[in-house]
C-alpha cells in the first residue's frame, strides 16, 4: 500500500479522532418547538416530515475548513442529538452520559436547562419509550429485568437498513415525481386505505423537500465562504462545494465528488429524522462509484489521488458521528461510540457476476491507512471473488484493527432465497451492522433484541424460578432431580424457551405496530423500494421485503453446559454427579466445590473442537431458535428470524445470569456470537471451524464467529495464503460470517496499564470493532482471554 | 493392522510441508537431541506428564494411586513415581487435567478419523497429513499402514524424519510420500555424536540414498546458538546437501525456547536454559552459505 493521506485529510483525521462527544439539545428544542405549536394539525405521518422539515431548515449549520464532503447531523463533529420523541432523557439520564467513564457525552448546563425547562416537561409521558413501557404486561418487564432478553425499540427507531444505488441514477426530485404519480393514482373510491396512503405520500414528499433545502443551506454557506476566502485554491474548492451541494441529491450526481456528496445527504436524513438502529450504510459503494471513477479519470476531471482524497474525507464524516446516546440496559447491550455503520466491499452483481473491482482494492487501502472507529467495513467473499482481494482485505486485517470482517457471499444469497427473495435481490443485497443479511434498498429487516439462552437453561435447571431476582420467572418445567437423562432437561428447557420467546414476540408485535402507526419514517420510506409504489412508510410494512430478528446469545455456554451436565451426571459411570447436587453447587456457584467445577471446565467436551459429543447439542440449541421462531408472522407482514450475534451483550447477559453447568462461574461474561466459550477451544482453528459449521447457517440472517490470532501466525505471504485458505473452506462449509482480531495479549496488557499510549487501538468485538480503552474491564478481559491461536 | 503409539495430532499446522496440515506424531525417538521441542515424544513409551500452572493440589491424584500410600511425601504426585504401572488411575482423576498421559495406542483408522476433519482444508490449500515424531521410523510397520492408507484416500502425505533408521524403511516410506522432510544436525561427526547422542553416518548414508529415488526432499537445519552455529560445519553441510538432485527447499529453524516448559513437566531438566534464539544476523548468514551454493533456502518451516 502507498501511504497517500494527504496533508487535509491528515488533518481531518486528527480533528475527528481529537473531537469530543457531547450531546446538543438543539434538534429537541426545534422538534418540541415545533410540537407544541401544530399537535392535532397534521396526520402523524405529515407531522413527522413537518418537524423534520423544520429541523433542516433551523438547524445550525458546520462546514469544516478543510472539508470537500459536507454536512453534520448536528451543529459540530461529534455532536450528537437526541430524539426526545423516541426516549426522553432524564436530567439523571444526562448526567450520567456526563460522567460516566465509558461512552461518556459531554451534556453541558445549557443543555440539562433547555431539558428541564422545555423538552422534559413535553415529552415526559409522550415519548415513545414512555407510551411503550405502559403497554407492556408485567411478565414482559419481570423478564426484562431478570435478563432474559432485551429490546432494541425502547430507546431507538428502526432502522438496521442499507441503500442499493438508485441514488446515484435518479434525485430526489425524480423521487417526487414518483410520489406525485402514486398520489394521482390513488383511488378514493375503491380502496379504503387512500386516505392513510394520501398523508404517508405526502409525508415522503415533504421529507424530500427536507433534504434538498438542507443542502441547499449548505450550497448557500459555501458561497459565503467563498466569497470571503483570500485563498484561491480553497476559493474554487468552496465554489466547487456550493456547485455540489445545489446539484445534489435533488438531482442524480454527474461525478465522483456529487456521487459521495449525494450519499452523505441521504445519510444525514435517515440519521436525522430518527435515531434508526445501525444508522444507515452506502451498501457496495464500491460497485456503485465505480461509473463515476471510470468516467473521471477518462475525461480527465478525476484523478486517483483525487479520488482517494475525496473517499477518505466521506470516510472521517462517518467517523464525526457517534450512536446516539443510550442508557441502561441498551447501554449495556451496546456500549459503544459505533454506530454500526458498515460498508461491502466486493460481492457479486445482480447478475451474479463478480462485483469487485479497482475501487474494492482503494477502499481496503484506505481502511489499511485511517483505521478510524467508523464506518465498518467488510468484504463480501465470493467463490468469484479474486484470491488477490481476498489476501488484499487479510494484509490489512493483520495489522490487528479488526476491519475488514470477512462475509460469506454466496451463503449470503441462499440465506435470502430461503427468505422468498428474487435472485437479483438477494445478489444486490449484503451484510449491515454486524451480520445482518439484507437486500440493500428492498427491505426493512429488524433487529429485535438479544435472548439469553443460558438463563433458559437456568430457568429450566430450576423449575422456572430466577435465583438471582428470587421470582418464580417461568411456568414449572420439571423438578430437575427427576430427570433421567439429558432428553428430560432439553424438554424442560424447550417449555420455558417457548414462554420466554413468546412474551418477547408480543412484547415486538406491540411495539412494532406502535412505529407503525406513531412514528413513521418518511425520509428512509423514499429511499427503501416499494414504499412509494405502496404508500406505505418504511415502519408499516412499505418495504418490498420484511424481517424481524431475535438475537441469540450464548451458544457456546449454553450448548458446553448441556454437555458437562450429559457427561458429568447421565455418563453411568462411578463418577457420575446427580443432577441436584449439580444445581446445589450452581447455586453456591461453585463454593466448596471446586473440585467439581475444575472436573466440568476441563473434563466434559466443549463446543469448538470439532467434538461431536458438542456439537451435536450445539446443532440442538440451534435447531430449537430455527423451529421456534423462524417463519413467524411479524408486525410489519414479514417474518420473524433467527440472528446469532451479541454485540455486547454476552457481557451484560453474564453479569444477570448465574453459575452455570460448564463451570462459569456468576456474572463472568458468555460466549459470544457462534464463537466457542472463550478459551475452551483447544485443538486450533480448523477445529473452531468445522465446529462452528455444523448448524444450518443458511437458516439464521447472520451468524458470528469470532477468532483471534497472535501476528506470529499471519507473519509471512505463505502464511497469509494458507489464512485465505482458512476462510475460503469455511465458506465453503457455508459458513456465513468470520473475523480476526491480529493481536499479541501482552500488546492488550500494555494497553490496559498505558491507555493513553494506545489510544488507536482497535480490536475486533462482536461484528464491530471497538477502541480496546474504550472497552469496559470485563471486556478486556474477555478479549485477553479469547484463546489466541499460536502458529504450530 | 498395526497400531501406532501416538502422541499429539495436530491439526492447522503450518510448518511441516504445504499447505494446511494435520501432522500426526509417533512416539520414539533414538536420537536425544540437546534443543528437542517435544521431549514427550522422546520415549517410546507412555509417560505421565503434570501441566504445572493447572494443578490446584486438590490431591484426588494421591487418593487414586495404588501406589500412593507407600510413599512419604505429601502433596501432589510427581511426574514421575518409582514402580509406576502406568495405570492412568491419576490422570482419569486429575480434575483440572493438569496430569496427563502421553502417548495413546491408535490404530490406522483411528487416526484417520482425526485427520480426515480437514479434508476440506487440505483440498483447498494443497495440504495433508504429515507424520513426525519422535521418529517415525521407529514404528515402521504403523509407519507403512498409516501412508498407504492415505495414498488409497488421496491424502498428500509428507514424511517427517531424522533419517536415524532402517534405510529399508525409509524408502519404503518415502515412496509413499508425496515429500520427505529431512533433518539435518551437524556434519562433524564427533559433534553430531556430543549433540543428539547418535552418530550421523547413518543419517547421511541414508539421505544419499533417499536422494536416488525420491524427487523431493526439503532439508531441515535447526540453528542453535552455541551448538550447531558454527559457519564451518555448515559450510559443509551445504556443500554436501548441494551434491543432492532431489533437494528443492532447505528451511533453517531458528532455535526457539518453547520446548524448555515441557522438560519440567516430564521431570526433567534441560540443557539449553541459559540458549536464546539465534540473532536475525546469525540466521542470515546461515542463509548465504546455503543460497551461495545454489539452494533455495528459507528461514523457518
Amino acid at each position: 500500500m502507498q501511504s497517500a493521506m494527504t496533508d487535509r485529510t491528515a488533518r481531518l483525521r486528527q480533528d475527528s479522532l481529537d473531537a469530543r462527544p457531547a450531546i446538543t439539545a438543539e434538534r429537541a428544542v426545534l422538534i418540541t418547538e415545533f410540537y407544541q405549536a401544530n399537535e392535532g394539525r397534521f396526520s402523524v405521518p405529515v407531522m413527522r416530515a413537518r418537524s423534520f422539515l423544520h429541523y433542516c431548515r433551523h438547524k445550525a449549520l458546520w462546514i469544516g475548513d478543510d472539508e470537500l464532503i459536507v454536512g453534520e447531523r448536528g451543529p459540530a463533529p461529534k455532536v450528537t442529538l437526541t430524539f426526545p420523541e423516541l426516549t426522553c432523557h432524564s436530567i439523571e439520564d444526562l448526567e450520567i452520559l456526563n460522567s460516566r467513564e465509558k461512552t461518556h457525552y459531554d451534556v453541558d448546563e445549557e443543555c440539562l436547562r433547555e431539558y428541564r425547562e422545555r423538552v422534559i416537561p413535553y415529552w415526559r409521558g409522550r415519548s415513545m419509550r414512555d407510551r411503550i413501557f405502559a403497554e407492556l404486561p408485567d411478565e414482559w418487564k419481570d423478564a426484562y429485568d431478570a435478563g432474559v432478553f432485551t429490546e432494541f425499540m425502547e430507546q431507538r427507531a428502526p432502522g438496521h437498513t442499507v441503500l442499493d444505488g438508485k441514488i446515484y441514477s435518479r434525485g430526489l426530485l425524480d423521487f417526487k415525481k414518483d410520489i406525485a404519480r402514486a398520489l394521482a393514482e390513488l383511488d378514493f373510491l375503491n380502496d379504503p386505505e387512500a386516505l392513510d396512503k394520501r398523508e404517508t405520500l405526502l409525508s415522503f414528499d415533504i421529507a424530500c423537500d427536507a433534504v434538498i433545502l438542507l443542502a441547499q443551506r449548505y450550497a448557500a454557506l459555501a458561497r459565503e465562504r467563498a466569497a470571503t476566502e483570500r485563498r484561491p485554491a480553497r476559493k474554487a474548492e468552496w465554489e466547487r462545494i456550493a456547485e455540489v451541494c445545489s446539484r445534489v441529491p435533488a438531482h442524480a450526481p454527474r461525478d465522483f465528488h456529487e456521487a459521495l456528496q449525494a450519499y452523505w445527504f441521504c445519510h444525514l436524513g435517515v440519521i436525522t429524522e430518527l435515531n434508526g438502529w445501525d444508522a444507515f450504510s452506502p451498501g457496495h459503494l464500491d460497485q456503485h462509484l465505480l461509473p463515476f471513477y471510470e468516467r473521471g479519470l477518462a475525461d480527465g476531471s478525476l484523478t486517483k489521488e483525487s479520488a482517494r482524497e475525496l473517499l477518505e474525507c466521506f470516510f472521517i464524516k462517518f467517523n464525526n458521528h457517534p450512536a446516539p446516546p443510550k442508557v441502561g440496559v441498551t447501554a449495556a447491550e451496546s456500549g459503544t461510540y459505533t454506530d454500526f455503520a458498515n460498508i461491502n466491499i466486493g460481492g457479486l452483481l445482480s447478475d451474479g457476476s463478480d462485483g469487485s473491482n479497482e475501487l474494492s482494492h482503494l477502499l481496503l487501502d484506505i481502511v489499511d491507512e485511517m483505521h478510524l472507529l467508523q464506518p465498518s467495513t467488510n468484504l463480501q467473499l465470493s467463490r468469484k471473488t479474486p484470491d488477490a482481494l481476498l489476501k488484499h482485505a487479510l494484509r490489512v486485517l493483520r495489522k490487528g484493527y479488526g476491519f475488514p470482517s470477512l462475509f460469506n457471499a454466496d451463503a449470503v444469497v441462499q440465506e435470502q432465497l430461503r427468505q422468498g427473495k428474487t435472485l437479483e435481490d438477494a445478489r444486490a443485497g449484503g451484510c449491515s451492522g454486524c451480520v445482518e443479511v439484507g437486500a440493500f434498498g428492498k427491505e426493512a429487516y429488524v433487529l429485535t433484541g438479544y435472548f439469553n439462552l443460558p438463563k433458559i437453561l437456568e430457568l429450566a435447571l430450576n423449575n422456572g424460578f430466577d435465583p438471582r431476582t428470587g421470582k418464580q420467572l417461568g411456568p414449572a418445567s420439571g423438578d430437575p432431580a427427576t430427570f433421567r437423562n439429558i432428553d428430560d432437561l432439553f424438554a424442560a428447557y424447550r417449555v420455558q424457551f417457548r414462554h420466554f420467546l413468546n412474551i418477547k414476540l408480543r412484547g415486538n408485535n406491540l411495539i412494532g405496530r406502535m412505529y407503525a402507526t406513531r412514528m413513521p419514517a418518511p425520509f428512509l420510506s423514499v429511499l427503501i423500494d416499494d414504499c412509494i409504489r405502496r404508500g406505505r412508510d418504511y415502519n408499516a410494512g412499505g418495504a418490498r421485503y420484511n424481517n424481524t430478528y431475535v438475537q441469540f446469545v450464548g451458544l457456546g455456554s449454553v450448548t458446553d453446559s448441556f454437555t458437562a451436565v450429559e457427561q458429568a451426571c447421565f455418563n453411568g459411570s462411578g463418577r457420575s454427579v446427580p443432577l441436584a447436587q449439580l444445581t446445589e453447587a450452581l447455586r453456591a456457584d461453585f463454593q466448596g466445590h471446586e473440585a467439581l467445577r475444575q472436573r466440568l471446565l476441563h473434563r466434559t467436551s466443549k463446543y469448538g473442537n470439532d467434538d461431536d459429543a458438542a456439537d451435536s447439542i450445539m446443532r440442538r440449541i440451534f435447531d430449537v431458535c430455527v423451529e421456534e421462531l423462524d417463519g413467524r408472522p411479524d408486525p410489519r407482514g414479514g417474518h420473524y428470524r433467527v440472528e446469532m450475534l451479541p454485540t455486547t451483550c454476552h457481557v451484560y447477559f453474564g453479569a444477570v445470569t448465574g453459575a452455570l453447568p460448564d463451570g462459569r462461574r456468576a456474572g463472568v461474561p458468555l460466549s459470544e456470537g457462534i464463537s466457542p466459550v472463550q478459551g475452551a477451544d483447544r485443538h486450533g482453528p480448523t477445529a473452531v471451524i468445522r465446529s462452528a459449521s455444523k448448524m444450518d447457517h443458511l437458516k439464521a440472517g447472520g451468524t458470528l464467529l469470532n477468532m483471534k490470532f497472535t501476528p506470529a501466525l499471519v507473519d509471512n505471504e505463505e502464511s497469509i495464503e494458507k489464512w485465505a485458505h482458512l476462510v475460503r473452506s469455511y465458506f465453503k462449509m457455508d459458513g456465513h460470517h468470520i473475523q480476526f482480531n491480529v493481536v499479541r495479549a501482552e500488546t492488550l496488557r500494555e494497553a490496559q496499564k498505558h491507555p493513553e499510549k494506545h489510544r488507536d487501538l482497535i480490536v475486533r468485538v462482536a461484528g464491530y470493532s471497538d477502541y480496546f480503552c474504550d472497552l469496559s474491564r470485563e471486556l478486556q478481559e474477555e478479549i485477553i482471554a479469547r484463546t489466541a491461536h499460536e502458529g504450530f | 493392522m498395526h497400531d501406532g503409539l501416538v502422541f499429539n495430532i495436530q491439526r492447522y499446522s503450518l510448518h511441516d510441508g504445504p499447505g494446511i496440515r494435520t501432522t500426526v506424531f509417533l512416539k520414539g525417538c533414538p536420537l536425544c537431541c540437546q534443543w528437542c521441542h517435544n521431549p514427550e515424544g522422546i520415549a517410546a513409551r507412555r509417560e505421565i506428564v503434570v501441566v504445572e500452572n493447572r494443578c490446584i493440589i486438590c490431591g484426588e491424584c494421591r487418593d487414586a494411586c495404588p501406589l500412593a500410600s507407600a510413599l512419604d511425601c505429601s502433596g501432589p504426585l510427581p511426574p514421575r513415581l518409582a514402580d509406576c504401572t502406568l495405570c492412568g488411575a491419576c490422570v482419569d482423576a486429575c480434575p483440572t487435567g493438569a496430569r496427563q498421559m502421553i502417548g495413546r495406542t491408535m490404530s490406522v483408522e483411528d487416526v484417520l478419523c482425526v485427520v480426515r476433519r480437514d479434508r476440506t482444508f487440505y483440498d483447498d490449500s494443497g495440504g495433508g497429513l504429515t507424520v513426525s515424531g519422535g521418529e517415525p521410523l521407529s514404528q515402521p510397520r504403523f509407519l507403512l499402514a498409516l501412508l498407504e492408507a492415505c495414498r488409497a484416500e488421496g491424502l498428500h502425505s509428507v514424511l517427517d524424519t531424522t533419517g536415524f533408521g532402517r534405510v529399508e524403511h525409509l524408502l519404503a516410506a518415502s515412496a509413499l510420500a508425496g515429500l520427505v522432510l529431512y533433518d539435518l544436525k551437524a556434519f562433524d561427526e564427533e559433534l553430531h555424536l556430543r549433540l543428539t547422542g547418535v552418530s550421523n553416518r547413518l543419517i547421511l548414508e541414508n539421505l544419499r540414498e533417499l536422494d536416488r529415488t525420491h524427487p523431493n526432499v526439503w532439508i531441515r537445519l535447526p540453528v542453535v546458538p552455541g551448538f550447531n552455529d558454527d559457519l564451518e560445519d555448515l559450510r559443509r553441510i551445504a556443500d554436501f546437501v548441494a551434491t543432492l538432485r532431489s533437494v528443492t527447499l532447505v528451511n533453517l529453524l531458528p532455535f526457539h525456547r518453547t520446548g524448555l516448559h515441557k522438560f519440567r513437566r516430564l521431570g526433567l531438566t534441560h540443557a539449553l536454559d541459559g540458549v536464546e534464539t539465534p540473532s536475525p544476523e546469525l540466521m542470515q548468514r546461515a542463509v548465504e552459505v546455503f543460497e551461495q551454493r545454489g539452494l533455495k533456502t528459507k528461514v523457518g518451516g
